[in-house]
């Protein structure tokens, strides 16, 4: 209402008019913000105190008590290699390498023929994909099972790697949309000075969507690492166990040693924390363009 | 920012100007070999997209509208014919049509993460101490492992772990139940373990739309002498309405395809069975393929409809491609 009220809405809040409402608004901000990150955490952070306890001591203390000993790493020796996680590790990873390559190649070069090419069936196929994007893929693994399976890919990690690369839409959208801000004088540039138009799209175009290209490794790459289904339904010897799996079945055996379980399921995680802290505002970007298109 | 909708169709007319006059006499008799050869290039770009997206999503959607009329155990040569009989017992029988009200809980517990989502992505978009950090923890659950989300609260709901610990620390001692085995409260422990995980997700999609409303509106409202209430309902809600709206298709659509989290925290017992739960055991456990793709069929067709009504109540012209 008055001037000095104005300024506690600008950027710097706590002073000015109103000092005391805005001294309870502020604390309370903060109290909802503690409370929200201890409500994320805890869950978190019990695990892994359970993850450094021996089995007596497991059964001795209380989820919330901090282990004794931060130094004891027989749990995670004893998961890493009783669930084969290193198996596991390697498993996603040649998944991950194949599948991300594959959704680069085939992406771009999708994304290059609908944006710069025009042709009779372009609407056709670009309501193809999207009404795929609203078709949920769990539920016509019914179906596609029976493909996969008459293909006689199932218990081989192509697999996984086919339906990774063959049930992505959102990454076709972000090159498509990327695609569209590279200005056309540029291939026509190139076309004046002789280039094919493969030439155009492997020297012009595809080094130019560099940012692109990094979103979706980054959203689709943890997107895989994350997947449980698909591996869990069609990569069903225990050798082609990935990262999901392998976890998973690891607690049959181990059902009632909370501690093991606690150690493995750390493993896990430890990755995903690394890669988040290493590369959080690509995160986020890519996240923000992957669920908006 | 998103307007490439129609931009590529509209350099298509002059080309066609140009040959119409041709066409409609007949073929295209100028230069046929060149349009041939365009023909060829352009499939060559964009024939594995296409066939992949034909073979793993065309294909399926409508061998599993074939298969629903079916009976099938998913190995037999010959598959007996049962006209609507599948989608009758998916529509009348308890035990099938009984999972859809499972995705109630999901439902509502998505509510309740938009909301929570909205509240911090407003606080955080104004000026705040340690404002990476609470964004980067308020996300991080989203990123995490859906087996390991699993494990980490079965190990919270389990009898005497974290959540029992916490609630007698805090003196709701005689509060505790059992959180998974109770029929009663199992769905609302793992609704709201969906909430955990997802809510990250809301949290930063609200955040980034609202940070992409220019500063110049809010520093113009303060002359104005708005308070913060007017510049969310006036500034920050009109800005951010196509995420919720998106946000709210994404909630229906995802409390009816909840799998992972009761699959890997209680395999669907204790009455948490959810429909893709029950789709899964159908297909692969009790091989009745026929009944399981009518199941599909269903829940797609509600998928479907669920995002033609809300394109029709909040047409939006950015996100369309065609």
């Amino acid at each position: 209402m008055t001037p000095g009220r104005a300024s506690t809405a600008a950027p710097s809040p706590g002073w000015g008019g109103g000092r005391g409402a805005a001294n309870v608004a502020a604390t309370g901000k903060y109290a909802s913000l503690v409370v929200a990150s201890v409500i994320v955490l805890v869950p978190l952070v019990v695990v892994l105190f359970a993850a450094f306890k021996t089995h007596a001591e497991y059964s001795t203390s209380g989820p919330l008590t901090p282990p004794r000993n931060w130094l004891n790493f027989d749990n995670f020796a004893t998961a890493w290699s009783q669930g084969h996680m290193l198996r596991g590790f390697w498993n996603t990873t040649v998944i991950l390498v194949i599948s991300l390559a594959g959704t680069v190649f085939v992406g771009t070069l999708a994304a290059y023929a609908i944006s710069r090419f025009s042709f009779a069936l372009k609407r056709v196929v670009l309501g193809m994909f999207l009404v795929a994007a609203l078709v949920p893929g769990v539920t016509t693994q019914v179906a596609t099972y029976q493909i996969v399976k008459s293909m006689g890919l199932v218990n081989t990690p192509w697999a996984a790697i086919v339906l990774f690369l063959g049930t992505d839409i959102v990454s076709i959208y972000i090159f498509i949309q990327f695609m569209q801000s590279i200005p056309r004088s540029l291939d026509e540039a190139a076309v004046i000075d002789g280039a094919s138009r493969f030439t155009v799209y492997r020297k012009v175009i595809l080094p130019l969507m560099r940012p692109a290209i990094a979103t979706v490794v980054i959203i689709k790459g943890i997107a895989i690492y994350n997947e449980f289904y698909i591996p869990f339904l069609y990569l069903r010897s225990p050798d082609l166990n990935v990262i999901s799996t392998a976890l998973f079945r690891f607690k049959g055996p181990y059902g009632a040693q909370w501690e093991t379980i606690a150690a493995c399921t750390m493993i896990v995680i430890l990755p995903t924390v690394l890669i988040f802290l290493l590369l959080q505002r690509f995160i986020y970007n890519g996240v923000t363009a992957g669920a908006t298109k | 920012m998103t307007a490439l909708p129609s931009r590529p169709e509209s350099r298509v007319p002059p080309v066609f100007r140009a040959e119409s006059r041709v066409s409609r006499a007949g073929a295209s008799p100028p230069d046929p070999p060149r349009r041939k050869r365009r023909v060829a290039t352009h499939w060559l770009y964009l024939g594995p997209a296409v066939a992949l997206l034909i073979t793993f999503t065309y294909v399926p959607v409508a061998n599993m509208v074939w298969y629903s009329f079916h009976k099938w155990d998913g190995l037999d040569v010959t598959m007996d014919p049962v006209g609507w009989d599948n989608y009758v017992r998916v529509l009348t029988d308890e035990r099938y049509w009984r999972v859809f009200l499972i995705s109630l809980y999901y439902f509502v517990a998505s509510f309740a993460q938009i909301a929570i989502a909205l509240y911090f992505a407003v606080l955080l978009s104004f000026n705040t101490r340690f404002r990476n950090l609470f964004k980067g923890i308020l996300f991080f659950p989203y990123l995490l492992n859906g087996v390991a989300v699993g494990f980490v609260f079965l190990y919270l709901f389990q009898p005497g772990g974290t959540l029992d610990s916490v609630l007698e620390l805090v003196g709701l001692g005689e509060h505790t139940r059992l959180w998974l085995g109770d029929p009663d409260v199992a769905n609302i422990s793992l609704a709201g373990t969906s909430v955990w995980r997802f809510t990250g997700l809301s949290f930063v999609l609200f955040l980034g739309a609202i940070q992409s409303i220019p500063g110049e509106i809010y520093e113009a409202a303060d002359l104005d002498g708005a308070n913060r209430w007017h510049q969310f309902r006036y500034i920050i809600a009109p800005g951010i309405r196509r995420i919720i709206s998106l946000s709210f298709i994404l909630a229906i659509s995802g409390s009816l395809a909840v799998f992972e989290i009761p699959f890997i925290m209680t395999g669907g017992a204790n009455g948490t069975r959810t429909f893709v739960v029950q789709a899964y055991e159908t297909a692969f456990q009790f091989r009745q393929i026929g009944l399981a793709s009518a199941m599909a069929v269903v829940l797609l067709l509600i998928v479907l409809l669920v995002t033609w009504i809300q394109r029709r109540l909040i047409p939006d012209d950015e996100v369309s491609l065609s």
